[in-house]
């Protein structure tokens, strides 16, 4: 691979687990070996011209929705790069989330509609508390899991923070789903060259890293 | 699969050092925060608590320092708090490296904050400690490390609190901290019974067969520790055992 098509670009648009998700995905390339240059921008260039794309997220989608639409010519860059290009991407927590088409936080927020589904408030049921936060244990949807989902160990526990969940149209879009009250919570989502997470790997210790050393080794079919 | 009870070992940070005592065998330095949560991410803390009880504003700029150095090396859930009064001060501790900041005395002055921080940053990322002490038949909130009485019911500040939006509730039982007598149970059933986020027990752990209680009896998602991990008295491989005998979910490592 040429030197300028080596970088991972981490959008940059005010979401607070930016810098985190920059520091784990540095730790994750010496991992892998890989010799990915993190690269936090809201270029439109940087994210054209990267190799892979990252898109992090925290807290509302609304908000996070109307950050992403404030960066100029930054959603355009990614349908080019990941809907029109084959470029892998990462979507994580909210990142994950604006994959749908629309977000039901706070009234109707429309997402990019990359992945068909809506994003609303997980019902769990009596006693079980929202935020579902903290560790649970992944169940993935095929065997073998999808690449990114490889190699996790036994039983892999990673960290959920969140009231919110995605709810897929096409439950072949669904990787991973978590266990909480009364349905099973989307974990994680792929279709094509895109995958999401809707729990923090770049928080997720052991097992985190090594999913997003996977990712940067992933070559999507 | 279930959601996994969390144990939380807490540092005391004063002008940028821990406090309280000590005693890691493999620890050159135990009063750097930096060397501590490393030391704890390698035992299998399900997160870290850093709180801040710098008196100083100046001494403050130093906990920006420590959250960074430690979410550069551990990565980990941390929750931040001390001094926290506006959105602000959380959206600058979150950019940092900090997932959850935790409010107190800024809340309990005014409750609005808490809404302003949920706008700005999601519930998921406020959590309102509660410092609370027996009145009577009731806990009353006090501020300023326990020393300021407020006169303001604790379960119902709780109530208060869910509803303007913290998604957590770290509870510490000002009659218990200290104590190493347990956790205080019948508060926590008040505050876990009268909210519906998550609540993290703290106060009184003089042992880690503590822990088990506070959750199967006092209904907490998660354990908040210090002096037992600090002293060396526990590790959390320790506690993660004595919650698992007791038929607490913890997280397999």
């Amino acid at each position: 691979m040429s030197a300028a098509m080596s970088h991972v670009a981490l959008i940059d648009y005010g979401s607070g687990n930016l810098h985190s998700a920059g520091r784990a995905l540095r730790a994750a390339a010496n991992l892998a070996g890989t010799p990915h240059e993190i690269r936090i921008t809201h270029s439109p260039a940087d994210i054209l011209s990267a190799e892979r794309i990252v898109l992090p997220g925290v807290g509302h989608f609304a908000d996070c929705a109307a950050g992403l639409r404030a960066q100029p010519g930054v959603v355009e860059a990614l349908e080019e790069a990941c809907l029109k290009g084959s470029r892998p991407f990462l979507g994580i927590c909210v990142g994950m989330q604006l994959l749908a088409d629309t977000g039901l936080e706070d009234g109707t927020t429309p997402g990019l509609g990359w992945i068909k589904g809506e994003v609303s408030r997980i019902q769990p049921g009596e006693g079980f508390r929202v935020p579902h936060m903290g560790w649970n244990g992944l169940s993935f949807a095929s065997e073998p899991p999808h690449p990114v989902l490889q190699d996790l160990g036994e039983d892999p526990h990673v960290y959920f923070t969140h009231s919110y969940a995605f709810t897929a149209k096409d439950p072949a879009s669904i990787a991973a789903t978590v266990g909480y009250g009364a349905e099973a919570i989307t974990a994680a989502v792929a279709q094509d060259n895109l995958f999401g997470t809707q729990f923090h790997p770049e928080k997720s210790q052991r097992v985190g890293m090594r999913l997003l050393a996977n990712f940067l080794t992933w070559t999507p079919k | 699969m279930s959601l996994k009870t969390r144990i939380i070992p807490c540092l005391d940070v004063k002008d940028g050092r821990t406090v309280k005592g000590v005693n890691f065998v493999d620890l050159k330095d135990a009063g750097d925060p930096v060397a501590l949560a490393k030391a704890y991410d390698a035992q299998g803390a399900d997160e870290l608590c850093f709180l801040d009880i710098t008196a100083s504003h100046e001494g403050r700029g130093t906990l920006m320092d420590i959250v960074s150095a430690t979410a550069e090396q551990c990565f980990m859930p941390l929750t931040v708090g001390g001094g926290v009064r506006s959105a602000e001060d959380m959206v600058a501790l979150l950019r940092a490296g900090a997932d959850k900041v935790a409010i107190n005395s800024a809340a309990v002055a005014d409750p609005d904050v808490i809404s302003r921080c949920a706008a700005k940053a999601g519930a998921q990322a406020v959590v309102v400690a509660i410092d609370a002490r027996r009145v009577g038949d009731h806990w009353e909130i006090f501020t300023h490390g326990g020393r300021k009485e407020t006169g303001i019911n604790a379960v119902e500040f709780a109530r208060l609190a869910e509803q303007k939006g913290a998604g957590e509730i770290l509870l510490t039982s000002m009659d218990k901290d200290g104590t190493k007598s347990g956790y205080d149970i019948p508060l926590l059933k008040a505050v876990t019974s009268a909210v519906n986020v998550p609540v993290v027990a703290s106060g009184g752990a003089g042992s880690v067969d503590d822990m088990p209680p506070a959750v199967l009896e006092g209904g907490a998602t998660a354990v908040l520790a210090a002096s037992i991990f600090h002293f060396g008295e526990a590790t959390v491989a320790d506690a993660r055992r004595a919650l698992s005998e007791a038929g607490a979910p913890v997280r397999p490592l």
